[in-house]
């Protein structure tokens, strides 16, 4: 589930956020994939229709990496 | 009264994105070719828009022209907006080596960026506002105003440029264009600056908005894309909807003296005025549009019977036409006979926002080329229009001044004046 997830952020962020695919590993952060509040808040809207989990923004504020994003929506799909 | 003291104001750069080309040459050549930049639109057929063609400037990649993120990030008006931006500060030698945005040599907060929209970002307007209503307020995405607000363009040509002085939008609609032109002229003149960046940008061509044209009454309805749009000719029955963006380096003739830039043109003259009449239609005799072109010609102090080309509003509707042509008369009289007149929308439809700043490049380039590109697609000038309209190929003429006018929806109207440098 989790490597799923991974692959569905790493598609998404390399699509639709132009992010080279070499840059994004589970450890990266979304600042130093150069994605602002606002990219933040956007890619959570995407990933939300394709998982039907929304990250809410208090949970955002605990979220830095990728992985930590994959383990919150894979906690709450449960 | 014009003060006999202000400084002549030089154009030192231009940059342009049009149906008739990318970049001053293509662009130029592009209207000289005249041939019309109009075609069938998929966007329009496929929404079922009941008129399906448009001129749109030639394709671009936004991530791979202005960084990654651009397309998602920003609204194409400010795309457009950048990629003259871009090239206009490149023609003036603003750039360096390093970043081809970032104006070097000058004191950033005396570098001011005015730009004319009559929309702002129209395309984002329609992807959102539809996700909104399938999917929910929850879904509206956090890019929606930023990209949308008519003053991103402006603001994003600061962001790439470093540019910190005066920084504006102006809305006069169909004249955005030639007002930013007239805003830029007066910030220089008035010391608020030492270089502006003045131009118009449009990128509105959506189902939406050609839709409420259509419903209008104010676009063509011909079929034959290629001929639909016909300034002054009898069988004009409407514009057709363009998009574009084109910015002017302006500066003080002492300040492009000093840094060793080469001045194109002076920006002698501007001119504003409103119909006070009628949300879109202009009064009969040209109104507000005689105030426009002769305040711009008192404005520059010249004798008015040195101006030999007009590039017009000449936006193919009918009643534009017409009164655009009483208007011309009713300020220059006799003379008026003498003004070799044209209207590039034949070739690149009405770029609304933009079209002040892009017709300004056109009289620009006539005034300095000796040349004046045909009126696409005149084959039978309507004969309630007497002017002396340029058809079917350039004319080689000297020019010693030219004259620009843009007439926008709210009876808003914005002539500017060109001299050589």
């Amino acid at each position: 589930m989790s490597q799923e997830l991974l692959a569905t952020i790493t598609e998404v962020l390399s699509e639709d956020f132009g992010v080279p695919e070499d840059d994004i590993s589970p450890d990266a952060t979304f600042e130093g994939l150069g994605l602002d509040s606002l990219d933040v808040v956007e890619l959570t809207l995407v990933l939300e229709e394709k998982t039907g989990v929304k990250l809410e923004d208090e949970e955002l504020e605990d979220i830095r990496t990728l992985q930590q994003a994959v383990d919150k929506i894979a906690e709450k799909q449960g | 009264m014009a003060s006999t003291e202000r400084p002549d104001i030089v154009v030192t750069g231009i940059g342009i994105i049009s149906p008739s080309g990318r970049g001053y040459d293509a662009a130029w050549e592009g209207v000289l070719a005249g041939k019309s930049a109009a075609a069938q639109d998929q966007l329009l057929i496929d929404e079922g828009v009941s008129v399906t063609v448009s001129c749109r400037v030639p394709d671009f990649d936004p991530d791979e022209e202005l960084g990654r993120g651009a397309k998602r990030r920003l609204d194409r008006f400010t795309h457009l907006a950048l990629i003259s931006a871009r090239e206009a500060v490149a023609h003036a030698g603003l750039v360096g080596d390093e970043d081809d945005f970032a104006v070097v040599g000058q004191d950033p907060d005396r570098v001011g960026v005015v730009l004319g929209s009559g929309i702002g970002g129209a395309e984002t307007w329609a992807e959102e506002y539809p996700r909104y209503l399938d999917k929910g307020p929850g879904r509206v995405s956090p890019m929606f105003v930023p990209k949308m607000l008519s003053n991103t363009g402006a603001g994003t040509v600061a962001i790439r440029t470093g540019a910190r002085g005066p920084n504006m939008t102006v809305n006069t609609a169909c004249a955005a264009g030639a007002s930013a032109l007239h805003m830029g002229r007066d910030w220089l003149a008035a010391g608020s600056a030492d270089v502006v960046l003045a131009g118009g940008v449009e990128a509105g061509i959506t189902g939406l908005s050609v839709a409420a044209f259509a419903q209008m009454g104010a676009l063509s309805r011909n079929e034959d894309a290629a001929a639909a749009s016909r300034p002054f000719d009898v069988a004009r029955d409407g514009f057709v909807i363009g998009e574009a963006a084109a910015i002017l380096v302006l500066e003080t003739r002492e300040h492009a003296e000093a840094r060793g830039a080469t001045p194109l043109a002076v920006l002698a003259g501007c001119g504003g005025s409103a119909d006070a009449f009628h949300a879109t239609a202009p009064p009969e005799d040209g109104g507000g549009a005689v105030l426009a072109m002769r305040r711009a010609v008192e404005d520059a102090q010249i004798d008015p019977t040195r101006i030999g080309h007009l590039n017009a509003h000449g936006t193919s509707t009918p009643l534009n036409d017409s009164a655009e042509a009483k208007a011309l008369r009713a300020v220059f009289g006799d003379h008026t006979d003498r003004i070799a007149v044209t209207s590039t929308k034949g070739v690149t439809g009405h770029t609304l926002g933009a079209a002040g700043a892009v017709e300004a490049v056109y009289a620009l380039r006539a005034l300095r080329d000796g040349v004046i590109p045909p009126t696409a697609n005149l084959t039978e000038q309507d004969p309630e229009i007497a002017l002396d309209v340029v058809r079917d190929e350039p004319r080689e003429v000297p020019l010693d001044a030219v004259l620009s006018t843009s007439m926008g929806f709210g009876g808003q109207n914005a002539a500017v004046v060109f001299t050589p440098a």
